[in-house]
């Protein structure tokens, strides 16, 4: 079952190349390049919900000395294409800046350019604004009524997406359940903001006719869309992916910020940079994530077998529906969970408000539809009286059944979910931790067990993109790499992505260095440019330790076929006759007739004559891989295999709550996961943690709250709570590892491990700690004045 | 705006630079002498990415203006590794724990980590908690971090007898 022992370098402990350069401080970020001549961009935002911008007066803000222009949105809007939306809207226009009509606080109206960040902001006060005050709305509920004030009044409502799929016979299991209950769960909004903002420089050189352009960026097909709205060939866009980007988590996108900077360089002739402040991301950058009420509704049997799911998503979009409707798409691949439930129905409302936009955010909307699977799952467990481990056994599906088609289309590869489970309770000692529970209950405290079973569905082909825009027929998702062998014999491979802390570069590195046998610490991996790079989509989607994995495995046994070729050529032999080993290429049974790799390789650069006929000279290759089990457009129903590649993580946490106070604490942590083959044990646990922590300020902290008048509430880190290292416990994690039968290496994806359980985990904890009490909570974050009001018993707690 | 000479030591460095009166430490430090290490998470000394050393003293140099250096004496992330260069025992353990990911934190994490095991050279878990408290990652859930301070507290005490 376990393909591990059979690896040279996979799974094996490795240092991660990429530390080496932020241990020493040469980590080069973004905000770390200084070019000549370079300026600066501050912005003007507008201060309300919603307004007309009568006239921008700029005759001030210009007379300051060392300030170079001011863009106004109406300028820009002249002399770009809109940037793409996710969906076919073509009445909502997305410009960088707005133009006519701001449409949420904080929106970016105008661009002052100077010498200095300083000069620049000072200057953005003295741009004068003209508004009119209008109506706004900040309620998605409010939002969808016919009356409500009109985010896009060229649009006629508010409803950026509505549609019902059925899959099954979900009228039929309804009936014929004993059984059925419903619940709302809610989702607030709430993102994975990371610690570096979105930085950018753009470089116009007119002798080249070519955009220079430094993100930290993480975006599939950022390139072709900065070329797209410049009416630029993409072969004048140069994106240096060689960039660190300092955490991401699916958020950076900063194609705005991308576009008014390369407009900016283009018109200036001097090159142009944009790194947002705190607020500027908070409030302007566009990088809220999903903002979710479920209506839940479930058919299940007297033993607690569920039959079948209804689902109503009410997604808050914000403003701008760029790829962020297309979050409600994602959990379509895995709408039952974990779970055996014949019939499904999913009725996905994205819905348009006075708000900053969303961005993709790690789970692309899956974390929040697993926290509403698993309440579900839950209060079936409590109405039934059967605990909460069992009515998880009994429904999940079981290993000898994979690959397991759900009623969305979707196969799951592969997976064990039953001995996750047994492993995870019997590291975490379910019992003891009842034990413990109770005892902190002696003590006047509140205290709960948690548990989640969730997936992780990797390694995606987009195939929501044709689900959710009839116009657009994307059916791939590729990758790939390009490895050379130089005349030395030295490896290097290239990748056409920027990455932010997945160890790309480790990936490349293990993955060919496992196919050609040669140690991978001395393989070089590199970020090319966009221009001389293959196709790449991203590091999105947990694709990455599948897809680029694979491209890079796929083109190594190239590199391997060649250098069998040229031995098979040199030694008059056929190529069975051969053996690869390390790089050396033997004669089966006379290990003195040899060709090392250092021989094979001089001959493919310098020895033509003793070439095969008709080869190409020199050592390289190239693969690009299409997803597996990608490439087919939805069928009328709906139905599609939108990602091959299923892990599975169980979660367990012990929390206490002080009642006085409504203060959340997690005493214990464990989690069982399994992600297929791991490729760098270290890397995956890091995520798996990393992935914990967000789940937890999703669950309890972190919420862009709106007040009544559409101000943003949380703009900073003071408002905007991330748990630091008193909030976060110590994990304990338990491994297995189910290889998928579909990649190189059996490996599945893990960049959105831990996230995807763990807020529902939190929320499974706190209502068991509640349950004494008669008392729960199905909005998210749970936080202490959200707990304490509970506890009080005199405020409800409201969804909004 | 006034413009001051700003002199001090950093990284045993001695350097004499302008810097106008508003101009915070951090961005003296990246844009005058290009020591870009010292990163800028928020500006306002919540999630310490921009940590260095101030006169013995971890503090956040968004906090300060430049100008109050004048004089002092601060280490950043460019000064941790040991004298002939090679990494000090907390960067190698950073490194042999994946003590991070996208490494933005990891300059003001060192910082803040370096200092405590001057101060304290076998500290708990809970103390190591206590030191990185202030610092704010959005990728390792800190646990990774935790372990290599212990494993750098380690060393270094083997090291010493
Ligand atoms: S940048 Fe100084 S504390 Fe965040
Ligand atoms: S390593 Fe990315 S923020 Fe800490």
């Amino acid at each position: 079952m376990n393909k591990k022992s059979a690896f040279r370098y996979i799974s094996k402990k490795r240092r991660v190349k990429e530390n080496r350069r932020f241990i020493t401080g040469r980590g080069r970020f973004a905000a770390d390049l200084k070019l000549s001549g370079m300026l600066h961009v501050a912005m003007v935002s507008s201060p309300f919900a919603c307004a007309k911008i009568k006239s921008i007066n700029v005759d001030q803000a210009i007379a300051v000395d060392g300030v170079h222009y001011v863009l106004t949105g109406a300028e820009l809007a002249e002399n770009i294409s809109p940037l793409l939306s996710g969906l076919d809207l073509p009445d909502v226009k997305r410009l960088p800046l707005a133009s006519g009509r701001a449409r949420y606080a904080g929106e970016w109206v105008a661009a002052v350019v100077a010498d200095t960040r300083h000069i620049a902001e000072d200057a953005a006060e003295l741009v004068m604004v003209d508004y009119d005050m209008l109506d706004f709305v900040i309620d998605p509920e409010i939002a969808m009524k016919p009356d409500a004030p009109l985010v896009h009044p060229e649009k006629g409502d508010n409803i950026f997406f509505d549609k019902q799929w059925v899959w099954g016979d979900v009228d039929g299991d309804f009936s014929k359940a004993p059984h059925s209950l419903s619940l709302r769960a809610r989702w607030s909004r709430c993102s994975t903001i990371p610690i570096e903002t979105f930085a950018v420089t753009a470089s116009w050189d007119d002798g080249r006719e070519m955009l220079d352009i430094w993100a930290s960026v993480q975006m599939p097909k950022y390139p072709e869309q900065i070329a797209r709205a410049l009416k630029l060939p993409a072969s004048s866009v140069n994106v240096h992916f060689d960039v660190d980007v300092g955490g991401s988590y699916g958020l950076k996108r900063g194609i705005r910020q991308t576009v008014i900077v390369s407009y900016l360089t283009r018109k200036l002739r001097r090159p142009v940079r944009f790194i947002e402040d705190r607020i500027e991301n908070m409030a302007g950058g566009e990088m809220h994530g999903p903002d979710r009420i479920f209506d839940m509704e479930v058919a299940y049997d007297d033993d607690g077998i569920m039959h079948s799911l209804k689902i109503t998503a009410t997604d808050d979009c914000g403003c701008y529906p760029g790829r962020a409707p297309l979050q409600l798409g994602k959990p379509v691949s895995a709408i039952v969970g974990p779970y055996r439930i014949k019939s499904a129905q999913y009725h996905a409302r994205s819905v348009s408000t006075n708000k900053t936009s969303q961005e993709a955010v790690r789970g692309f909307g899956q974390a929040p539809t697993n926290f509403a699977i698993e309440t579900v799952v839950d209060r079936i467990a409590k109405e039934m009286g059967i605990g909460r481990e069992e009515i998880r056994r009994r429904n999940l599906i079981k290993s000898h059944e994979f690959p397991w088609r759900i009623p969305s289309g979707s196969e799951y590869d592969s997976g064990d979910y039953h001995t996750v489970l047994d492993k995870l309770m019997e590291s975490a000692n379910w019992d003891q931790l009842v034990t413990k529970r109770d005892v902190i209950r002696k003590q006047g405290k509140l205290a709960g067990i948690g548990l989640s079973t969730c997936l992780e569905p990797s390694g995606g082909n987009s195939s929501f993109e044709p689900l959710f825009n009839p116009k657009n027929n994307t059916t791939t998702w590729m990758e790939s790499c390009l490895i050379k062998i130089d005349m030395l014999g030295g490896v290097s491979a290239m990748m056409g992505t920027s990455s932010s802390g997945q160890g790309h570069e480790t990936l490349l590195a293990v993955s060919i260095g496992e196919v050609l046998e040669r140690d991978p610490d001395t393989i070089r991996a590199i970020h090319a440019d966009s221009v001389t790079a293959l196709p790449s989509n991203s590091p999105v989607g947990s694709r990455m330790a599948i897809m680029l994995g694979g491209a890079a495995a796929g083109a190594a046994k190239k590199i391997k076929a060649q250098l069998l070729k040229i031995a098979a050529h040199n030694f008059q032999l056929p190529e069975d006759r051969l053996i690869y080993d390390g790089g050396d290429i033997f004669v089966d049974g006379d290990r003195e007739r040899h060709l090392t790799w250092e021989q094979l390789v001089d001959i493919a650069h310098r020895q033509y004559h003793n070439m095969p006929i008709g080869t190409e000279p020199g050592l390289q290759a190239q693969h690009t891989w299409e997803v597996p089990t990608g490439g087919a457009m939805p069928a009328d129903d709906g139905t599609v295999q939108m990602y091959p590649c299923y892990a599975f993580e169980a979660h367990v946490p012990l929390v206490s709550i002080d009642p006085d106070t409504g203060q959340v604490e997690i005493c214990d942590y464990y989690i069982g996961h399994d992600c297929g083959t791991v490729i760098n044990p270290d890397i995956v646990r890091g995520m798996t943690f990393g992935g914990i922590a967000h789940g937890i300020g999703a669950a309890l902290y972190e919420k862009f709250q709106y007040d009544d008048s559409g101000q943003l509430q949380a703009g900073t880190f003071m408002d905007y709570l991330i748990p630091s290292s008193h909030e976060i416990p110590s994990v304990g994690m338990i491994k297995h590892f189910t290889p998928s039968p579909l990649t190189e290496f059996g490996q599945k994806g893990s960049g959105e491990s831990g996230y995807l359980g763990a807020p529902a985990a939190i929320a499974s904890a706190v209502n068991d700690a509640l349950e004494p009490l008669g008392k729960s909570i199905e909005t998210l974050p749970m936080r202490v004045r959200d707990i304490e009001a509970l506890l009080n018993g005199n405020v409800e707690t409201k969804i909004g | 705006m006034s413009c001051h000479k700003v002199s001090l030591t950093v990284n045993g460095a001695k350097y004499a630079e302008n810097a106008e009166a508003r101009m915070t430490l951090v961005d003296f430090l990246r844009d005058v002498l290009d020591l870009t290490g010292t990163h800028v998470g928020c500006e306002h000394g919540v999630c310490g990415a921009c940590s260095v050393i101030f006169d013995g003293k971890p503090i956040r140099s968004c906090l300060i203006y430049a100008v109050m250096a004048d004089g002092h004496d601060v280490i950043t992330v460019e000064g941790l590794e040991e004298d002939d260069g090679s990494l000090s025992p907390l960067q190698d353990a950073f490194w042999e724990n994946h003590a991070m990911q996208c490494g933005y934190c990891t300059p003001g994490m060192l910082i803040a980590t370096h200092q405590l095991l001057q101060e304290n050279p076998s500290p708990s878990e809970s103390e190591i908690r206590d030191a990185i408290g202030g610092n704010l990652c959005r990728c390792t859930g800190y646990q990774q971090i935790v372990e290599a301070v212990q494993m750098a507290a380690k060393k270094i005490k083997d090291n010493c007898v």
